[in-house]
Parts: C-alpha cells; structure tokens; sequence
C-alpha cells in the first residue's frame, strides 16, 4: 500500500528533521552553558518564535496587522488565553471589515 | 513521576489545549494537500507520525509530482527544520535535570509549540516527566489523527482563515513572546529578530527568515553579554 519513492522520501525527510532535533540538543549536552553561551541561548526561544510569527503578523494585510497589534496589547496585562482569544475574534472581525 | 495537579500529565495537556485546536484545520488540510499529492491514509500517517513537522510537510506536498522530486524534497525539509537544531540546542539546560526516556521523547518528537510551552513552563517551574508527556503526546496524536482524517475530509474543509484558525497560532505565539520580554535585556534580541525576519521574508525565498531572524536574536543575546550584563553565572 505504500508507493517505494513515497517511502523513499518519506525516510529522507523524517532523517534530515530527526538529524536537525538531535543535533542541537546534542551538542549543548557536550558543553557547559554558561558565560555568553549562555546569553546567546536565552536569546533562542524569543528569536526563533519573534521570527517565524513577525511576517505572519505584520506582513499578511491590515487585518492581520491589526489584530496582531490587539494581542501584543492585551498579552501586556492579561492572561494568555485572554489574549488569544481577544486576537483570534479581533481577526475574524477586522478581516470581514477589509472584506 | 509527581501527582500533584499542578505538575500532571492534565496540566500539559490543558495547557496545549489552544493549540490543539488550532492544529486540527491545518491537520485536515495537510490531510486533504496528500490526497492531492496521491499519498493514501497510510502513507499519510506515515509521514504526520515520522516527519512530524508541519511547515516542512506544507512545503514537501507542495512540491509533490510524479515522479517525485526525491532529493528537491528533502533537502527544502532540512532547510525549514533548520529552526530545530537552536530550539533543542535552547532546550537543553531546561531539560536536563528529566529521566532520559522523557528528555530523548521530548527531542524526537519537538515541535515549535511543545517547545514554546516547555519553555514558558520551565520560567515559572521546573519541569517533570508528566507535565512533558502531557505536553507532547496528546499533541502528536491529535496532528496524526486530524491529518489522517483530511485525507478523506480536507477537501470538504474551507479555508483556515474563514474562522480565524490559522490566527490562533499567530495570536499563541504572541503571547509566548510576550512573556519572554520581562527584563529589559530580552528586549533588543528579539527587535533584532523581528526586523531580520520581516528583511528576509521580503526579499529572501522559502522560510530562511526563521533562520536568519533566529540567529539574529542570537547574536545580539551573545553581543550584549559583553556589555557587562549579567547572565545566569
């Protein structure tokens, strides 16, 4: 049932992905963290997420620009999940507002 | 494993329930981009269960033809999973004090969300094994099962951003930044982050804006330790 170059390239993908998740983890398990390594690591979970949602945010159109701006504001003082939701209507409302 | 409420398996899962939520029209869109693509229900799980890493499986069926483009495929995964080797490499000191059956099932199946609430986690306490577990098998079944079912059902599904799903993600990980600017040494690492990403989103192909406003971050984090900031030691 399974096609031989689907599961090819399946085996491929989950090798290079599983290479790429152990890598890192592995690497900082040989060495100890600290000083500006340790800098640089604390960096790591804002700069990747700042990273993958900033175009997401700010560059899908005004609605989305928009509604991002709703949750930065409302994250600022009130729970998460306040915050979400806030941002997931204020989207549905803005975006039927530009059409 | 500890029992308390607080550190349960339950709480994990709580915790990721927004997410889980928002995964599930992704799921069915995964489902239905492999049906598409010729893949079956076996050989969609397949995928969801090894791969296990949404964009990367967004931009293979993408790109899926007959005959497959076997190496064009897995060399864009790699390049997309790049994100990875920084998230667990941030992991790491998070996770270290766990038993290593949890550590090495938390990085086999990591993906951006479980690591973004381990991490959020981890600020406030330290983590246990069934916080973890809660964290991140509910999750991976809930993406199988969801991208499974679109193989039958994603067409039948409009598009994402009807209900505002695919704002759920944007608007968790928002938040998730959020909590990470308490200090203001957080703060210009992740300036730095977001002005590289939207830079290289612009005028770069593909998700090399992750990488590139990723090691951005990075860099200003590392740069600024010299300033005489001080870190954890």
């Amino acid at each position: 049932m399974i096609d031989f170059q689907t599961f090819l390239t399946i085996i491929g993908m989950a090798g290079v992905t599983a290479l790429a998740r152990v890598f890192g983890y592995w690497s900082m398990g040989k060495v100890q963290i600290r000083g500006r390594l340790a800098s640089a690591l604390e960096a790591v979970p804002g700069a990747i997420l700042a990273s993958i949602v900033a175009p997401a945010a700010f560059l899908a159109g005004p609605a989305e620009f928009m509604a991002a701006l709703v949750t930065i504001l409302l994250a600022w003082r009130l729970p998460m999940l306040v915050a979400v939701i806030g941002g997931v209507t204020s989207v549905v409302i803005l975006r039927h507002l530009f059409g | 494993m500890s029992l308390s409420r607080q550190d349960s398996f339950l709480r994990g899962t709580l915790d990721m329930l927004p997410l889980s939520i928002g995964a599930a029209p992704f799921g069915l869109v995964i489902g239905a981009m492999a049906a598409d693509a010729g893949l079956n229900h076996l050989e969609t799980l397949m995928m969801g269960g090894l791969v296990y890493a949404g964009a990367s499986q967004f931009s293979a069926l993408g790109m899926w033809q007959t005959p497959v483009p076997v190496f064009t495929i897995i060399g864009v995964t790699l390049i997309v999973n790049l994100r990875l080797v920084l998230m667990g490499a941030a992991l790491a000191p998070h996770v270290r004090h766990l038993p290593i059956y949890c550590r090495w099932s938390f990085v086999g199946i990591l993906s951006d969300e479980t690591w973004a609430m381990a991490l959020r986690r981890s600020a406030e306490r330290p983590l246990t094994t069934s916080y973890v577990f809660g964290l991140i098998f509910p999750f991976y079944v809930n993406w199988l099962f969801w991208s499974t079912l679109g193989v039958t059902f994603g067409s039948q599904v409009s598009a994402p951003e009807v209900y505002g799903f695919d704002f759920v993600f944007i608007a968790v990980f928002i938040t998730l930044v959020m909590g990470f600017c308490k200090t203001r040494v957080n703060v210009p690492p992740l300036l730095a982050s977001v002005g590289v990403a939207l830079l290289a989103k612009t005028f770069l192909p593909g998700v090399w804006y992750i990488f590139m406003g990723g090691i951005a971050g990075v860099l200003v984090g590392a740069i600024l330790h010299s300033d005489g900031v001080p870190a954890d030691d």
